[in-house]
């Protein structure tokens, strides 16, 4: 009986989570409090507690917060045994046990899998191990490019106007260092918001003193004779002298641990249901594994039923919820994640924040507000209706655009609001790029199919 | 409000309902957004007000109203002066707000108000130091109402020497906005409009001796600062200030009277406040979800049709936002007439939300903050002398005029 097997799971049973960070962390918490007695164990590769990652572009970048001290604040006491340090190697989905690379086999009744993603490194290997590249993605690496960072080099070049590296690229502004930042696409943050707003976020480089090369590629890093990054060269023909280099090309969804498992996982993150639970490669939804978090990629009623994959904070918080919640559930109790996406930035001073699926956008309006002023809303159109929305310091009316998106809200919306320049209300395109032409750093990855649709196929890692 | 004769809204606003209108609200909410049928809507549940509070078709200056505006708060701005930035909209509203914010809090001004902290403290002490006769205390006159005058005057800078002519004159307005019944308001208004004239004359002095000689404090600030704004206009630091002023004491003296009374209807949560000050945090979050001190937002209006839980309410229409109805609703707040300061998401409307949520609530929070757990950890024994205590007559701003307490002894 399923519900015998409930109640014994929460008595006393086993659940592993690897992935030790905010998705891992929040989904501890939930399992306890909702119940679970049993045995949690918590499988991280760092070597750290479980910490918060958005200031380490931000405020320690600037050196106002030590990377160190950036601890998530804990919610729960979550009674878990701790393999910090130790990463999983592999999955054994038949005898149900997590492979660690210390050798040690740890057996569950229930596994969670929140590894999420890591930094694109360079992908020049031995350029890429030069003295003074850097990814950001992690503590210690926040730790060694801060410390660079107050060493006071001549020239920064950050690689790829995605957010990060456009975060980076303020940061360096703010602490008066020279900042090149190379970007693929014709302008920062062309893939997630298009090139409307991305024209406004190239003005923002600009006038806080950014060197902003865009349509350019770096086309290799050149080091001195003791190996440490000196210049770089770009696809125009020119070159730019340099001592740090910041990578800044997206991220890598850790699942390679996965590989030959049975899991459909693959280089996308981790096919689920909505309700979190893992596919095979079968296509057949497991019972016992569960995803949240970046690596998973789950359906999305809201947005064609398209699985999405979202390095967005509030959703690793909010799909860890749910699927602790129905890692202990029966099947009708269980809930679906529908989280609509949301996501901010900070940067030259600008608070940026989004919801919704701007990348899906084709139209654009100004809803409130100006581009010239750099404080306004857009409003993003697909088919008819609202899709995503983004502010610049206009955060609080977010909401509102939120529950526009959540009700299939015709676009261009019609009525008036306040503070609505008639400019605005013209859709024009959101310049997206071409998405056969490859860029970098959109936040949000579609991918996937209708589940009306018969071909549906599931490629494993190439 | 002719046809409207006994209608919930005028039992709210029906002063003998003064002392408890939760019951009342609990009425209104059955019908979440209630046509008055004389242009105006009343909103009271959680989701609703929130979701109204951050639309960016509700406008909150008042030219933008053609329905008739319901009935008179005695809420009007400062004659002779421009709409300080709680009755206008954006860009003018972002922009008053911004540069009023720099020198308030972050980025710019990160620590103004955790300075004050200490300062403040002493405050409180002098205050409870000065009570004197322990058998009957007016906590109102005593306490609750100098405190948070001295707050903002230690805020805006204003010199001690000047601080008792400046209660005088807060005395006199916040009066004003507190009508009696049965009065000839004549007479009244005449003294009001004197204290308001002499009050600007100060302010305008003191803004042009601190653009002299600036010193460290929010009025130097305002009257220095050259931002990516440009500078306030004189008239715009007038009623900037003025704002701060009435909005920055009349609503904490209700905050800290509410807390108390509370407190000494709810002996454990006093007792606990005693034993633990820290738990004051979440005991003032609950607070302003269980009496907040601003009941309702009156003075907002559609710029278009607003479909909303099966009412169209129409462009142009006055809004009537009840903060105070959607703290307590049920489905939002399990057993939303407890104080409860332990339920876990107390995310209430007692500051609003959206781009008109209260200004001062990091100064309101440090002053209640420190008051109530002062006042439970010096007073012995406190009890309530009258309950229902009297209260004031505006339905808005809600709270005891009076509220007579014992105690046994007064600790160091």
């Amino acid at each position: 009986m399923p519900g015998e097997f409930l109640d014994w799971l929460k008595r006393e049973g086993r659940i592993v989570i690897v992935g030790a960070s905010l998705a891992g962390l929040r989904a501890a918490e939930t399992l306890r409090g909702e119940g679970f007695a049993g045995s949690l164990t918590m499988i991280g590769d760092e070597p750290y507690e479980p910490y918060d990652r958005p200031p380490l572009s931000k405020a320690v970048l600037l050196g106002r917060a030590a990377p160190d001290r950036t601890e998530l604040p804990r919610r729960r006491e979550v009674d878990a045994d701790w393999r910090l340090g130790v990463p999983a190697t592999g999955l054994d989905m038949a005898g149900r046990k997590v492979q660690l690379a210390d050798g040690e086999e740890v057996p569950y009744d229930r596994l969670l899998i929140a590894t999420g993603v890591r930094a694109r490194s360079w992908p020049h290997e031995t350029e890429a191990e030069l003295d003074g590249v850097f990814v950001l993605r992690g503590r210690d690496d926040a730790t060694a490019l801060q410390k660079r960072l107050s060493a006071g080099p001549r020239r920064v070049l950050v690689i790829g106007a995605g957010f990060t590296g456009s975060e980076i690229a303020s940061a360096c502004r703010e602490r008066e260092i020279e900042v090149t930042l190379a970007e693929r696409g014709s302008s920062p943050l062309v893939g997630a918001l298009g090139g409307v707003v991305g024209q406004v976020a190239a003005q923002l480089h600009r006038e806080n003193g950014v060197d902003l090369r865009c349509e350019v590629m770096v086309t290799g890093l050149e080091g001195d004779t003791a190996g440490r990054v000196r210049a770089a060269h770009l696809s125009d023909g020119t070159s730019v002298e340099t001592d740090v280099v910041v990578v800044c090309l997206g991220a890598t969804r850790n699942t390679e641990w996965l590989a030959g498992s049975g899991l459909g996982a693959g280089p996308r993150g981790i096919a689920c249901d909505a309700g979190c639970r893992a596919f095979d490669i079968r296509g057949i939804v497991t019972d016992d594994i569960f995803v949240a978090g970046d690596v998973a990629r789950s359906p999305h009623p809201l947005f064609g039923y398209q699985f999405l994959s979202l390095e967005h904070w509030g959703n690793a918080v909010s799909q860890a919820e749910t699927a602790a919640h129905n890692m202990l559930c029966d099947s009708v109790e269980r809930r679906p994640h529908m989280w609509v996406p949301g996501f901010w930035s900070a940067q030259f001073g600008v608070n940026i924040k989004s919801v919704g699926v701007p990348s899906m956008g084709t139209e654009i309006i100004i809803a409130q507000g100006s581009l010239a002023e750099r404080r306004f809303v857009g409003v993003y159109g697909y088919q008819g209706r609202v899709i995503g929305a983004v502010t610049f310091d206009h955060a609080h009316w977010l909401p509102f655009y939120q529950h526009l998106i959540e009700t299939t809200a015709p676009f261009p919306p019609k009525f008036e609001t306040v503070d609505r320049r008639p400019e605005g209300l013209r859709p024009m395109s959101a310049e997206f790029p071409d998405p056969s032409v490859p860029t970098h750093g959109p936040t949000v990855t579609l991918s996937g199919y209708s589940p009306a649709d018969r071909r549906m196929t599931f490629t494993p890692g190439r | 409000m002719t046809q409207a004769e006994g209608s919930l809204l005028r039992q709210i606003l029906d002063y003998s309902n003064r002392h408890n209108p939760y019951p009342l609200y609990a009425e209104l909410r059955k019908t979440p957004v209630l046509s008055e049928g004389d242009g105006a809507y009343v909103v009271s549940t959680y989701d609703e007000v929130l979701s109204l509070l951050h639309d960016p078709r509700v406008s909150s200056d008042p030219r933008n109203m053609t329905a008739p505006g319901g009935p008179e708060l005695g809420q009007q701005e400062e004659p002779g002066l421009p709409p300080s930035f709680i009755r206008q909209d954006p860009p003018e509203h972002d922009r008053l707000r911004r540069m009023t914010n720099a020198s308030f809090g972050p980025p710019h001004t990160p620590r103004r108000i955790d300075e004050m902290r200490g300062d403040l403290g002493k405050v409180v002490s002098g205050l409870i130091d000065g009570i004197g006769n322990t058998d009957r205390i007016d906590l109102v006159e005593q306490f609750s109402y100098p405190f948070p005058v001295t707050a903002i005057c230690r805020l805006l800078g204003v010199p001690r020497e000047d601080e008792p002519r400046f209660h005088g004159w807060a005395d006199t307005l916040a009066a004003s906005l507190d009508p009696m019944p049965g009065e000839d308001p004549t007479e009244r208004n005449k003294i009001a409009e004197k204290a308001r004239t002499e009050l600007g004359m100060y302010l305008a002095g003191l803004i042009d001796e601190r653009r002299k000689d600036p010193k460290h404090d929010m009025l130097s600030e305002l009257a220095t600062r050259h931002g990516p704004d440009g500078v306030m206009t004189t008239m715009e630091l007038l009623s900037t200030s003025a704002l701060l002023l009435i909005a920055g004491h009349e609503t904490t003296v209700n905050l800290i009277t509410n807390g108390m009374l509370t407190l000494l209807r709810n002996p454990d949560q006093l007792q606990r406040l005693r034993e633990d000050p820290k738990s004051v945090v979440p005991m003032v979050e609950e607070l302003l979800r269980f009496e907040p001190p601003v009941q309702l937002v009156p003075n907002r209006t559609t710029l278009a049709d607003i479909d909303i839980r099966g009412v169209t309410i129409p462009k142009g229409a006055s809004l009537w936002l009840v903060a105070a109805a959607g703290n307590r609703d049920p489905k939002r707040f399990a057993h939303p007439d407890r104080f409860d300061p332990d339920r876990g998401d107390i995310q209430h409307l007692g500051f609003g939300s959206g781009i008109h949520s209260c200004f001062g609530a990091p100064l309101a929070r440090l002053e209640a903050q420190l008051a109530l757990s002062e006042l439970a950890r010096r007073l012995v024994n406190p009890r309530l002398l009258e309950d229902p205590p009297e209260y004031r007559r505006n339905a808005v701003l809600r709270g005891p005029r009076h509220l007579p307490i014992a105690c046994n002894d007064i600790r160091p």
